[in-house]
């Protein structure tokens, strides 16, 4: 991926500009916007933050370390992301994780070597009638299995 | 919307006036919750596009809702004024359905059939309807969630201008606590004497924070999410409401803590607080009445043990979401070290009901009695999010008190593909099993403590005879061993020797010495770990030791898993009578570890077999079986 080289600051700061300055309240918040900017939370997004914020740089590392919605690493193209909570679990989401593990040769919250696909987790996204469900790319896939998989992923190329 | 409103009376008669117009003949609404995954969004967009080329937009309107229950036959439609329930809508019904709704003549094919064949046209006929109370999902059907004038016809905002114009703060309070509404985030605490202690905290310069939980941790279940995507301005109203009652004639301030992985659910009721802002109904003097008040969104960022009360507040100061000790209660020293009031969405969202309707119709639903302690019952309804190995998943709303059963076989229709009931489990991580036998224990908070659950936030997982209890206790300690912010000793390494232990037992390298272990370290987890997700973290755990022993015992004495879920107890063989050597399950087998000639029986080399499962889904003839 190129763009984890040449983060533009300008993005950066139309992304803080959304938000009040030298506010801590704030911080979760733009944690989120930054990252749905640039997919995961650039270095110098973080520095730029901690400033505009006025919080020391490692309180804003502890949270984005912290909480489980947060990237310090360039995430794949595709997402997929399983659901793993307590009615998908026991309709076999298990299964699902493991079998994209293995087929892509990625643990859970890994990005394939071709930066092709990253492979998430997620406790419950309500939509539990329809589990086990696989989320790719923010579109939701119900009753899924390892069988039914193999079609959704066809398109991802390995490596 | 008009201008915004600068006294009760302004709402009162914008509401008239909404009443009085004449509506268009037919509204068809679709929900866009959790049916998006069936592609309730294609629908919604097919629907608009077809109304517009048809150039019948004077005629139909169709409106995107939140959840509407019944999501098991999703994508839902429900065509008002007539309430026709279809289900399984699909992309191709779409003309059908708006020339049924023109000609006023129902759809016959979309309806619902029960086992027996019966078709039932009207929502509130359908069984699985029929036999709920829905009070607060009332709406959820019928109103966009997008639209305040919706909500407003519906007499939404009536109550927040009774209790502003014809109550006095402490009134409201003493209404709460008479009504008996507990907190419906789990703890069920009583919300009149939280309300009452905070507003007593001193503030010395007057701020207190009203709070929404709408955190919504519980790992499978999806209430709060389906009241604010279905109707946020319920739950903004009561927000007010408490607002009033806790903070004023201080300076109140709001907060919702919202989980981001619910991004429907944060982009509506952004824009019902936009349009709650424009109607005058946030910001500066209220409805005339000098309460100022105003509401913030903080996102959570996917940390379950934020929904605590005082992680949840250090989340939203901007840090680690890490749990302090309550010696001082968050009602007096909470957010930003001010007097903070916190409850769940769906506690909000009771609170305009009690105002309009009154304590005693209130109290009227529910258990026991709470005319001189509000502790004495458990009143009004809850919802559940009835899933797991159920026929009927979705969400369900009853009185306090109905039974297990009740719900999951009058409502939820009972196990599905024939099997067998085996559990139920409530209150999330923190709640426990319940087995066959206790199926007539009635919901409500205290009976379940009895029983070694809780309610909860309202998740009910139904297990069949193919869930193994070992595995969920396993689960959900694995889920809280990573969810643990790390704090405490016995919570962060506890949990992760809990977790060790049980994966032992399902490895099939556990004995009766292991059982033992695990039953005195949980001890010790609960004993001696310092918020409520460590001390209840062993619920599940020992729930399902004290129900389902056998099944730890059949896994340490025969090194069996009687659910054959447990990976490294089973084995996967194929029926050579039943095999017709179709080729399939070898074409497919990850491992490449089934060999045979076709059309002949097929045989699996169990040695390099990792057990995904696999040539079992894709076997047509059931020729695979497991061990
Ligand atoms: C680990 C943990 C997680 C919790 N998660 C939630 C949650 O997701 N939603 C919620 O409303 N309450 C949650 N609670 C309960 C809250 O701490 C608090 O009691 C509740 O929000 C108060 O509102 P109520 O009285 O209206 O229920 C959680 C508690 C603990 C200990
Ligand atoms: S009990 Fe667990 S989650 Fe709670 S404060 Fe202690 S370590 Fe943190
Ligand atoms: S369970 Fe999986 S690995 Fe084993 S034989 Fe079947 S398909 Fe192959
Ligand atoms: S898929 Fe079933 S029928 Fe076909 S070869 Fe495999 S076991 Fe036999
Ligand atoms: S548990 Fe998977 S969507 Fe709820
Ligand atoms: S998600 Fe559509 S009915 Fe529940």
């Amino acid at each position: 991926m190129t763009a984890a080289k040449t983060i533009d600051p300008k993005r950066i700061d139309r992304v803080l500009a959304r938000h009040p300055q030298g506010k801590p309240t704030a911080l979760v918040n733009l944690l989120h916007d930054l990252q749905a900017e640039f997919r995961y939370l650039p270095e110098l997004a973080m520095e730029k933050a901690a400033s505009y914020l006025n919080v020391p740089n490692g309180q804003l590392f502890r949270v984005a370390t912290f909480y489980e919605s947060f990237h310090l690493k360039p995430r794949g193209k595709h997402i997929a992301t399983v659901c793993t909570g307590t009615a998908c679990h026991v309709r076999g989401a298990p299964k699902l994780t493991d079998h994209i593990s293995r087929e892509f040769e990625i643990p859970v919250g890994g990005t394939t070597k071709n930066m092709e696909l990253t492979l998430e987790t997620v406790n419950c996204v309500g939509a539990c009638a329809l589990g086990p469900l696989l989320i790719l790319d923010g579109e939701y896939h119900g009753n899924m299995s390892p069988a039914k998989l193999d079609r959704t992923l066809k398109t991802i190329k390995r490596g | 919307m008009t201008s915004p409103f600068k006294n009760a009376a302004e709402l009162e008669k914008h509401q008239k006036q909404l009443q009085g117009q004449k509506q268009l003949p037919s509204t068809i609404a679709v929900c866009t919750s959790g049916c998006v995954a069936y592609g309730a969004n294609r629908l919604v967009d097919a629907f608009t596009k077809a109304v517009k080329s048809r150039k019948i937009g004077d005629q139909v309107r169709i409106i995107a809702t939140g959840c509407q229950g019944f999501c098991e036959r999703g994508p839902l439609v429900v065509v008002h004024p007539q309430e026709w329930f279809y289900e399984k809508v699909d992309g191709k019904d779409i003309n059908d359905i708006l020339d049924s709704a023109l000609k006023g003549k129902v759809l016959k094919r979309l309806l619902h059939k029960d086992a027996k064949g019966k078709t039932y046209q009207k929502e509130s006929e359908v069984p699985f309807y029929r036999n709920q109370k829905r009070l607060l999902l009332a709406q959820n059907s019928r109103i966009d969630p997008c639209s305040i004038d919706d909500y407003l016809r519906a007499g939404g905002y009536a109550a927040l201008a009774k209790a502003l114009t014809k109550m006095a703060p402490e009134e409201v309070i003493e209404q709460i606590t008479a009504s008996g509404l507990r907190g419906r985030g789990g703890g069920g605490f009583p919300a009149g004497v939280k309300w009452k202690s905070c507003r007593a905290a001193a503030s010395k310069n007057g701020v207190r924070y009203i709070i929404c939980n709408a955190d919504e941790g519980d790992p499978g279940a999806f209430m709060d999410r389906a009241l604010i995507e279905g109707n946020p301005h319920s739950v903004i109203e009561g927000m007010i409401i408490g607002a009033w009652a806790v903070g004023h004639p201080g300076k109140p301030q709001g907060f919702v803590y919202i989980r981001n992985e619910y991004p429907l659910a944060v982009e509506r009721l952004g824009i019902a607080l936009e349009q709650a802002r424009a109607a005058g109904l946030l910001g500066k003097n209220i409805l005339g009445s000098g309460l100022n008040f105003d509401i913030q969104v903080n996102r959570g960022g996917g940390a379950f043990v934020c929904g605590e009360s005082t992680a949840l507040m250090a989340s939203i100061e901007g840090d680690v979401g890490r749990p302090r000790a309550k010696h001082i209660h968050t009602v007096e020293v909470g957010l930003n070290g001010k007097p903070s009031n916190l409850n769940n969405v769906e506690t909000w969202a009771n609170v305009p009901l009690i105002i309009d309707h009154g304590v005693k119709w209130f109290t009227k639903i529910g258990t026991g009695d709470v005319s001189d302690n509000p502790w004495g019952g458990s009143k009004g309804t809850k919802i559940f999010a009835l899933v797991g190995k159920v026929k009927n998943t979705g969400l369900v709303e009853v009185p306090m008190g109905a039974t297990l059963r009740e719900i999951i076989y009058d409502i939820g229709g009972g196990i599905r593909d024939g099997k067998k009931f085996k559990a139920v489990q409530t209150g999330g991580p923190s709640g426990g099993c319940l087995p066959e036998s206790k199926l007539d224990v009635p919901v409500d908070f205290d009976t379940l403590v009895q029983e070694g659950s809780m309610m909860g936030s309202g998740g009910m997982i139904v297990m069949d005879e193919d869930t193994c209890m070992v595995d969920v206790a396993k689960y959900f300690v694995g889920f809280l061993k990573f969810e643990s912010c790390g704090n405490c000793t016995s919570c962060r390494d506890g949990l992760i020797r809990l977790h060790e232990l049980l994966e032992d037992i399902t490895t099939g390298r556990g004995s009766e010495a292991t059982i033992q272990l695990i039953e005195d370290l949980a001890e010790t987890v609960r004993a001696s770990s310092l918020c409520a997700l460590g001390t209840s973290a062993v619920n599940p755990l020992q729930s399902t030791l004290r129900y389902f022993r056998d099944e730890y015992l059949a896994h340490v004495q025969d090194q069996r898993c009687p659910a054959k879920v447990c990976k490294e107890l089973i084995t996967f063989t194929i029926d050579a009578k039943k095999c017709n050597g179709c080729t399939l399950c070898a074409k497919r087998c990850p491992q490449d570890t089934i060999e045979g000639k076709k059309k002949k029986p097929y045989t699996i080399i169990q040695d390099n077999c990792i057990k995904c499962g696999i040539c079992m889904d894709v076997c047509q003839q059931d020729a695979v079986i497991v061990q």
